[in-house]
């Protein structure tokens, strides 16, 4: 595999600075003998500056409330081994504190409601949708998304992969890569349960994540591959 | 999502006090979260009741008792309930996606609101919704809406699968108000539409669930969860049955058998399961049962496909029941 298509995955299944990295190798590693895609207004609207912050940053802008009289409240949630004290409107959910306070954007918003799995993260070690979870109900939990799965375990400090994020490249388990944060934490989450032993059994367990590229069959796959001691 | 107060409830006496109108109990929230993206809810406040002490699985006298907080996921693979409940088992591992039922709790669940499309829409009248305003669904689509015990107000449907296995099972439901406790049979927990859709369930302002009891266990082995849906996994029951028995020999002794997803309840024939007493556990006995139960049904315009599909379900759930051999939660072939 070329050392492109190799940052490209590892971006994917890390959900890490992706898009960073996408815009990175787009802008100066196109493969010598590719033309590069014309000039995308994608980066400029990305680049766009955030409105200014106003006293109250406690929030984010679209959750403020309308009112002074609704008072943030103090949690401590304990995100991919990092202990945060944060104070949060009752009504953000845990999947819109992630991606939007604390720029953890591996964690994918897709139907917003609870239908699709991208949201997947695990909740003291359970997989559950955090579209569907107010962050402020959470409050002592510890929370793992995809940037800390490969924190996870014995592996806390080093840069190596979880075993399934390596199993997911070894197996092409995603084209796109959007659901691909859910379908990893939802394995790990399948695997802390340890209720699914055959494939059909994984299939089912895995129902609550779609994905629309199709990868079902390696996902299935890598699953089952690291559930036998594979992919390191 | 509108905004609205927080309160954590400590106790449940806490949470019935913090209640009031506008009031929302708030646990696993997998459905009521969703409602109110969709601002069908807007409460003005939420008492999170998930601190409660309500989330064990004890045994109680002959049977069990299930706190309304021990999750979907924590009830289906109790031991207890695997070994002595087991229709209670797959029927919530027929329903839903494993990271809800990591969530959703016992008590959400015999909670939930209806999937029909146009409760959820607010765009639309629907009387479930907004009382008086009309029914879209009559005269609407109506693949997931009722063919029994329907109204003129509203052919919504009872979306648990828990629910229809608790049914058969005959729980208790254990809840505690602002008049004290009480404890309500399974079957006159929730409602049909008839002219107050608005009302799913039987309780009161301000109740709050806080247990569901199961009596002895009478069913480990002649019983299945048989759910028909538009995809295999992960989606609403277009008709489901759970079927339980006691059998003689080859004679039915005790029969047991509720619908899904064809009421706004779960669905339940007296005379039907009055009629496998007493008779050989064979498909013609099992076909005028079925019979007995779909003669009652009223389907809608586009909804008729549903009493035929109810009719098989019925005949091939007791059959799986009588044998022994219940339907696979992931082998998704129908023996």
């Amino acid at each position: 595999m070329s050392d492109l298509r190799c940052r490209v995955r590892r971006a994917a299944v890390t959900g890490f600075k992706r898009n960073r990295d996408r815009l990175e190798l787009l802008s100066t590693e196109w493969p010598a003998g590719l033309r590069a895609p014309p000039p995308s207004p994608l980066p400029l609207l990305l680049a766009r500056p955030r409105p200014a912050q106003t006293v109250d940053d406690t929030m984010p802008l679209e959750t403020q409330p309308p009112v002074a009289a609704n008072t943030p409240i103090g949690i401590t949630l304990t995100i991919n081994g990092q202990r945060r004290e944060l104070q949060v409107a009752p009504w953000t959910t845990l999947l819109d504190l992630l991606r939007e306070r604390l720029d953890l954007t591996g964690t994918k918003k897709g139907c917003d409601h609870g239908q699709c799995g991208a949201c997947t993260v695990l909740v003291n070690g359970t997989r559950v949708n955090s579209c569907l979870t107010l962050a402020v109900m959470k409050d002592g939990a510890e929370i793992t998304t995809v940037e800390g799965l490969a924190g996870l375990g014995d592996r806390a400090g080093s840069n190596a992969l979880h075993p399934i994020q390596e199993a997911f490249i070894e197996h092409d388990a995603f084209q796109c890569g959007y659901c691909t944060p859910g379908q990893l934490c939802s394995s790990v989450g399948l695997m802390n349960e340890g209720h699914a032993h055959t494939r059909d059994e994984i299939r089912e367990a895995m129902s609550g994540n779609i994905c629309r590229c199709g990868a079902y069959t390696n996902i299935v796959d890598a699953i089952e591959d690291v559930m036998q001691g594979g992919a390191r | 999502m509108n905004r609205f107060d927080y309160v954590r409830a400590g106790t449940v006496a806490e949470a019935v006090q913090a209640f009031g109108a506008g009031a929302r109990f708030i646990a696993g929230g997998t459905n009521l979260i969703d409602l109110m993206k969709y601002e069908v809810e807007k409460p003005g406040r939420l008492i999170d009741i998930t601190r409660l002490p309500l989330d064990q699985i004890e045994d109680h006298g002959n049977g069990l008792r299930i706190g309304a907080l021990a999750t979907n996921a924590k009830v289906a693979y109790d031991d207890r309930v695997t070994e002595r409940y087991p229709l209670l088992r797959n029927a919530i591992l027929a329903g839903a996606s494993a990271q809800l039922r990591n969530a959703a709790s016992t008590g959400g669940n015999l909670l939930q609101r209806t999937r029909c499309y146009y409760f959820y829409d607010v765009a639309t009248p629907c009387n479930k919704r907004e009382p008086g305003s009309g029914c879209s669904a009559i005269g609407g689509m109506t693949r997931i809406h009722a063919i029994f015990g329907t109204s003129a107000h509203c052919i919504a449907t009872h979306p648990s699968d828990m629910c229809i296995a608790l049914a058969a099972l005959e729980a208790k439901v254990q809840v505690s108000g602002p008049q004290g406790d009480r404890s309500i049979p399974f079957s006159e927990f929730h409602r049909l539409p008839g002219d107050t859709p608005e009302q799913d369930t039987n309780l009161v302002p301000g109740e709050i669930i806080v247990a569901v009891d199961l009596p002895e266990s009478r069913f480990p082995q002649h019983f299945t969860y048989l759910k028909l849906r538009d995809r295999l996994s992960y989606a609403f029951a277009l008709v489901s049955v759970a079927a339980a028995l006691e059998l003689d020999g080859d004679t039915v002794k005790t029969a047991r058998l509720a619908l899904g997803g064809v009421a706004h309840k779960p669905w339940r024939n007296r005379e039907a399961e009055a009629l496998l007493e007493g008779k050989p556990a064979t498909r013609e006995t099992f076909q005028a049962a079925a019979d007995l139960i779909v003669a009652e049904a009223k389907p809608q315009a586009t909804n008729g496909f549903k009493i035929d599909l109810a009719r098989r379900a019925i005949v091939r759930g007791l059959e799986q029941a009588a044998a022994g051999t219940p339907q696979s939660l992931s082998d998704k072939r129908i023996q």
